[in-house]
């Protein structure tokens, strides 16, 4: 049975100080790595012949706009089926450079997973084959899922509303 | 077309074989499958490239209804997310309401009664009766028998009045609440079910499968069509039907049983080629498999509340808020979206009626989410299509699509 202290010994024993900050949430072990890591950590999950995550689940982005020099963190999550358990792998990138290896190497499903992640974040994956946007028309010029694009307070009272009756 | 009436070989061998000149540009054509078309069961767009009637290379674009979920989830308290998504998978929207409620449900570390995870567990196989008797009886119309949708949808109209029944609504559903369910099951709902499980569906069912399993068009039009080994599907992130019917028998409700289902007995159909036939039947036994877990479920629904004290998310009834100085301030403070929701980070999964159907939710303490992520397996698994049907016909295109079951919905999000 493979748990999450056994995964820590594993990755940390292989890795050592190339990965950091692990944190366990609801039953998941994610920990952090630096962006040139992150294939031979995924690679070594994926071929391991005791720990076979086999599967990658997801791959997403997240804004953290105070957290300065590391704006973007690009999230993967991968499953092993036959131990029954998932990890989650955070790259965190500054916003001048937001560069984050292709996991397309690895996994033909990444494909879209980044393209989407490149389409709202604007986190540039580098090796990714068609790296365009897929969700968003093709001539938007910005990223919408960034934190700085707020949606509209819908208790904002600065409107003139004697046009409308409001 | 050639402008003289020269011959020309396709390939080398053909051009020593009959002794004429190689063709030197290829006479491709473009055909455009979709974005609107009723073949495409949604709004997506394929650009084709034939070489006669074969098909060369295709190129997806997707992204026609994106509506934006994930950036309008960023603003609202979590009980008005559920509303988005209804609109996800709109063939089986319970499933999605209940995987959302179960995601705020870990965050906030709620238990639900045993009661209304026996209902939830209903209606989520309801809908994934719902979703596959589309997704089966479409195939037949996209291979050219229109009879057996018709059989099927008169069921399929029965589980929609048990919908009603529960929430009221019908497709974009809305149903349960974070701590439970809005409402317990009435004496006519269950009558509903219980005529549906046990007479009315398994005997349509089992007259639609008589359609449609050995029927010889059927068959020639489908199996060995847009064959998917173990490899490619895990590769490509495939889940749900469309991964067992290439043999490998992952399912959520059993690598990680929620909302009760480690109470039940059923089995995890699996086909052997994952072609379009293996999908079909795969979903077929799940039908069955899902009569079979309604059964029980309704034969041993326990006792007891059908949703948990959570003041805070739970609506108070309707009475006790005239009546009662706390339940006012409750119900004020939900409805506003005043609560401040613990911080963490939460990923839960529930199996849809397309696969894995996941929530990551990050919350840093405020009235919404922080970042809300769905993992939507139309929209994983969809990205295989171009791979699937190249080589193949358009007359093959058109059944391997309706068998992925892609919703236009979840894909776009």
């Amino acid at each position: 049975m493979i748990d999450n202290q056994r995964l820590v010994e594993e990755i940390g024993g292989q890795f050592g100080e190339k990965v950091h900050r692990f944190e366990e949430n609801f039953g998941i072990l994610g920990f952090s790595t630096a962006p040139e890591d992150l294939l031979s950590v995924v690679a070594f999950l994926k071929e391991h012949p005791v720990l076979k995550f086999n599967f990658l689940t997801d791959i997403t982005g997240v804004h953290f706009p105070d957290n300065t020099g590391a704006e973007f963190c690009s999230v993967c999550l991968m499953h092993s089926w036959e131990n029954r358990i998932r990890v989650r792998i955070k790259v965190f990138v500054p916003k001048e450079n937001p560069v984050v290896p292709s996991l397309t190497p690895l996994f033909d499903a990444a494909n879209w997973m980044e393209r989407e992640t490149f389409d709202f974040y604007g986190i540039l994956y580098s090796g990714h084959p068609n790296l365009k946007r897929i969700l968003n028309m093709d001539d938007m010029d910005y990223f919408p899922m960034r934190k700085e694009y707020a949606l509209e307070d819908p208790t904002r009272r600065d409107k003139i509303d004697d046009l409308f009756g409001r | 077309m050639t402008e003289n009436n020269t011959i020309v070989a396709r390939t080398q061998e053909e051009a020593l074989a009959l002794n004429v000149p190689l063709q030197e540009e290829n006479n491709y054509t473009t055909l455009n499958l979709g974005p609107t078309h009723p073949a495409t069961h949604g709004i997506f767009q394929n650009i084709l490239t034939m070489d006669g009637e074969r098909i060369v290379s295709s190129e997806m674009t997707v992204g026609y209804i994106h509506r934006a979920f994930e950036k309008i989830a960023e603003r609202r308290p979590f009980y008005q997310i559920t509303t988005l998504t209804d609109r996800m998978n709109y063939c089986s929207s319970p499933i999605n309401n209940m995987g959302w409620h179960m995601t705020v449900e870990k965050l906030l570390e709620v238990t639900v009664p045993k009661r209304a995870q026996y209902i939830r567990v209903i209606m989520m196989e309801l809908a994934r009766i719902a979703d596959h008797l589309i997704c089966s009886s479409i195939m037949g119309v996209d291979t050219g028998a229109f009879s057996g949708f018709l059989y099927v949808m008169q069921e399929r109209e029965k589980i929609y009045e048990v919908y009603e029944e529960m929430c009221g609504a019908r497709l974009t559903t809305n149903m349960g609440r974070i701590g439970g369910m809005e409402r317990d099951l009435s004496p006519t709902a269950i009558k509903k079910i219980k005529d549906l499980v046990y007479n009315s569906l398994p005997k349509v069912f089992a007259e639609f499968e008589e359609l449609f399993d050995r029927n010889r068009i059927f068959r020639d039009r489908t199996i060995g069509v847009g064959p998917v080994s173990k490899e490619m599907a895990v590769s490509y992130g495939f889940t749900g039907p469309n991964l067992r019917a290439a043999g490998i028998d992952y399912d959520v409700r059993v690598i990680e049983p929620y909302s009760s289902y480690e109470d039940f007995e059923f089995e995890i159909p699996v086909g052997h080629n994952g072609d379009t036939y293996d999908r079909y039947k795969v979903r077929n036994a799940e039908v069955w498999e899902s009569i079979k877990i309604i059964r029980q479920a309704i034969e041993n629904l326990p006792e007891g509340p059908y949703h948990a004290n959570e003041n805070h998310y739970y609506l108070p009834p309707k009475q006790a808020v005239y009546q009662n100085m706390e339940a006012l301030i409750y119900h004020f403070k939900i409805v506003m979206g005043e609560i401040d929701a613990p911080v963490g980070e939460v990923y839960h999964a529930v199996e849809g009626g397309n696969g894995e159907l996941g929530f990551y939710l990050i919350s840093d303490g405020g009235r919404a989410p922080f970042r809300l992520h769905f993992r939507r397996p139309c929209f994983i698994y969809y990205q295989a299509y171009g791979e699937l049907i190249k080589g193949g016909t358009v007359s093959d295109a058109i059944p391997i699509m309706s068998s992925l079951n892609v919703i236009a919905g979840e894909l776009d999000a």
